[in-house]
Formats: C-alpha cells, structure tokens, sequence
C-alpha cells in the first residue's frame, strides 16, 4: 500500500504487519503569531515501528515533533488548528493536560541535556519523582530497567551517583534516552538525537533506536538521510511547511513518486 | 560531477563494444584475418573501462547515492559487466572470423546475417535507450530476444546436417556454431541492459517477471 501526502482528512496509512497506527494527524496547522509554520498535514505514523522526518531547515520538522507532544506550546503565540489523535485519544481536547501528553509522549532533544548536578540515577528518576513516586525499591528497579533498555547500564552501573556530566556526550545523550524512557512513554520523539555526536556514539544511538522500536513508536527528526534509510521504516518528507511525499523508506529512498522529494534526497536543493 | 564522469564512461564504453560487435562481424564476412585481430587486441580497452568503472561505482557508493543517482551507480555497475561480456563475445567472434578466413569458405545458406543484424540492433537500442533515458524503447527490444535463440537453434540444427553429410567441413562448421552462440549471448546481454534501462528510469524491476514488454505504471521520478 502506498502512502502519499494527502490535504484531506483521509490520510494514509503506512503499511505495518499489525497495521496499528499510534498517532493520527489530521489537517494539522500550526502558527507562530503570523508565520504559518505547518501547512496541513495529514498522516498516520504506525505504532512500533520507527518514522523518520526529513526536510531542508525552516521546513516545519520540529515544529511537527513537538507537535505531537504539544512542546510546540511552550514557544509564545503559538497555535495550531486540526487534530492529533493518540492511539484514538484526542491530545488537544479540552481539559487535556500538556503535562499528561508529554508523559505519554517522551521527548529526546539534538543535544543532550542532562541535569547537571544530578547523579546519573536522579537523572533517570527525575520524571517519576515530580510524578509523587517515592518508593526507592521500585525507583531502583526502573532506574535499572530504563539504563539497560538505554544500552547504558554495563558503563555505569558501578558509578550510579557519579554527576551525569562525567558521561562522554554519547553516554549523555544515551542517559537522556533512559530519563525519557523512565516514565514509560507510548511514543518516543528524537529531535536529530545524534547529530551531535561522533560516528561510534552514533553506531549505538541507531542500534538503540532499532532495539527500542519493538517496543515503542519512534518519530525521528534527521537531517541525515543515510540515518534515516539505515533505521527508519517510513519516512515524511517536509518543505516549506507541507508533506510533500509520505511511504515506506525504501520506495522514498530508492524511488519517490514527487520530483520535490527526488530533487531533495539527490541533493539538488536543500 | 562524478556521476556525469560516470555516465560519460559508461557511454564511452558501450561505444566500444558496439564498434567491437561490428568489427568482428565485418571481419567474419570479408574474411579479414587483420581486422580480427584487431578487435581481439581492442578488447584490453573494454576490460579496462569495467576495472574503472567498478573504482567510479565503489568511490560513489562511499558517498551513500540516494533515488535516481542509487539506481544510477548500480545498474552502471551492471551495465558495465554486461558490455565487458559483449565485448568477449566480439573477440570470440573475431578468433573464429580469424581461423574461418585461412579456410575455405564452407558452402552453406545460414540466416547468420539476419542473427547478426537483429543481435546489433538489440544492442544499439539497447544503448540508445541508455543514452534517451527511454524505457519505452528499453522493453520494445526485449520480446526479440526470443528470436535470436530461435535463430541460434536453427542455425545450430542447419550446422549439424551440414556436418553429418560433409565430415571435411566439421571444424569450420564448429567455428560458425560458436559464432551463432556468440550472437545469441550478445542479444541476451543487450536484454539485461534493457532490463537495467527500466529498473533505472522507473525503479521498476522487471527481471524473471513476465512484464517485460508491458507498460510501466506511473512510478518514480
């Protein structure tokens, strides 16, 4: 089945073997004051399966992953029309707290931000206390079981209270994978989690990705296209505020249907 | 831009081999034992330009080549292999051309201009669709594959009446045989570019489907 950018409310959908889709975004419009930043986009992203964003700079990527956590809303005047639902669950509907939202819906930013002063345990605590969590057993147990999903716990299980800034930028940004994944997300957003890092650091933030997925939808934002036909199963193309072209990768990577998006991953503007 | 380097190679490589395929033909049917050796000793040249080509193709897969230039790189890579063959067919054409021209000819009515004519324009439509970018023209040419095996089996079956009833003429005849196979080869060569030619301009691949000649639906860009 194939899956193009559509303005109608009938967006497509991609191709799963469970064919479950986790986020279904419909006519989604979001504004900056007067800047029309997204321009209608209609999609399905699958659950368990990983979706990458792909588009020149300025062409509304981010604005769309923070979209669909609504992170979007801390920038001021913003405002979005349209719908995003969560596994049916309309995330914009009144009385739905962002805060609620984001707990669904994690969040991994391009440059890792660890608390600085934190040991590496309160680092992957820190959202479950602010949530009223007390109990150190079972504190312990998630800190382990976030570490070890995150493919960081075998570095730093001996040095739990070590600050988090002794952390190489991979571990760091690995630790952040961790903390997102501590409060037990449905959805995990990457906002190009690797382009800070060095080719092995970034060898293991894709073997992660890939080992997570079968757990977790991922939605990835990369300016990278070789990272984007390494590990994503779908993948968006963006300019200038429209889905210009949405499939599987390999049909986007091997043959797109629109010239744009041709014209884009060849290199010939952008 | 290195993939026009590329294609300009690739380009410059068919052309040898069609000259190769023509040369050797002509020496086969004016007895020109100079002119055979010549596209023997050519063929260094067509090897040559696969050993570059196969360098060009690694040092841009390096660079991660996406769509239309992905298809590009990988099927000049085939290409490339394809035509290095046509051009060993060629020479073995010429060695059999060079041995057939110190004999005397053997008195026998063989369709081999007819086989050659059509395995020639197989290739050069084939390249042609490669220079056009025309796939259309890419999946006409197929469908006479089929008769160039046809011709070779026929050619074939004429040779070997001709070797039961004149034993004298058995080691010309085998010449002609390896000449006929030599043409069948070449058209099917000339296939598998025209199948490379699709696969390149609408990323459909079309090998051991049955939809050679049909239609493409609308596909990539």
């Amino acid at each position: 089945m194939a899956a193009t950018a559509t303005n109608s409310m009938t967006a497509p959908t991609p191709p799963t073997a469970a064919n479950v889709t986790a986020l279904t975004v419909r006519n989604l419009s979001v504004f900056f004051g007067e800047n029309h930043v997204l321009k209608d986009v209609s999609l399905d992203i699958a659950a368990r399966a990983v979706t990458a964003i792909i588009g020149p700079s300025g062409c509304g990527k981010s604005t769309f992953l923070r979209a669909l956590n609504r992170m979007h809303e801390l920038v001021p005047e913003a405002r979005m029309t349209g719908e995003i639902r969560l596994f049916g669950d309309d995330i914009y509907a009144p009385g739905i707290e962002p805060v609620v939202v984001r707990r669904r819906v994690g969040m991994v930013f391009q440059k890792s931000n660890p608390f600085p002063t934190m040991s590496i345990t309160d680092n992957v605590t820190v959202g479950l206390r602010l949530n009223g969590l007390r109990d150190r057993k079972l504190l312990a147990a998630r800190t382990e079981q976030s570490l070890r999903m995150a493919a960081l716990w075998d570095e730093v299980k001996d040095r739990l209270n070590a600050p988090a800034i002794s952390l190489s930028g991979g571990q760091q940004q690995r630790l952040c994978i961790a903390r997102a994944l501590a409060v037990q997300p449905e959805v995990l957003l990457m906002d190009e989690p690797a382009s800070a890092l060095d080719p092995l650091a970034t060898s293991k933030i894709e073997d992660l990705i890939l080992e997570l997925k079968k757990d977790y939808t991922i939605v990835i934002v990369t300016h990278n296209m070789q990272q984007a036909a390494r590990m994503s199963d779908f993948t968006a193309f963006l300019y200038l505020g429209e889905l210009v072209e949405f499939d599987a990768t390999r049909k986007i990577f091997t043959s797109p249907a629109k010239k744009q998006t041709e014209d884009y991953v060849t290199g010939r503007f952008g | 831009m290195e993939l026009d380097v590329l294609k300009q190679k690739l380009l410059t490589m068919a052309s040898h081999a069609e000259t190769a395929v023509n040369q050797a033909l002509q020496a086969l049917t004016q007895r020109d034992r100079d002119l055979a050796l010549r596209v023997k000793e050519d063929d260094r040249i067509i090897d040559q330009f696969e050993v570059e080509i196969d360098e060009l193709v690694i040092q841009l897969l390096t660079k991660a080549p996406l769509a239309s230039n992905l298809r590009l790189v990988t099927t000049a890579m085939k290409i490339s292999q394809n035509l290095e063959r046509i051009g060993d067919e060629a020479s073995k054409i010429a060695k059999r051309a060079r041995d057939l021209s110190q004999e005397p000819p053997v008195k026998i009515v063989l369709d081999l201009p007819h086989m050659a004519g059509l395995a020639l324009d197989m290739l050069k439509g084939a390249l042609d669709a490669f220079v056009n970018n025309d796939p259309a023209a890419a999946r006409a040419l197929i469908p006479h594959d089929k008769e160039v095996d046809a011709l070779n089996k026929q050619i074939h079956n004429a040779l070997v009446e001709h070797m039961v009833e004149n034993p004298d003429t058995i080691g010309r005849c085998l010449h002609l045989m390896v000449v006929s196979k030599s043409l069948e080869r070449i058209a099917d060569h000339a296939t598998n570019v025209a199948e490379d030619v699709v696969y390149l301009c609408e990323a459909q691949d079309i090998r051991h489907t049955g939809m050679k000649s049909q239609a493409a639906p609308p596909a990539g860009v």
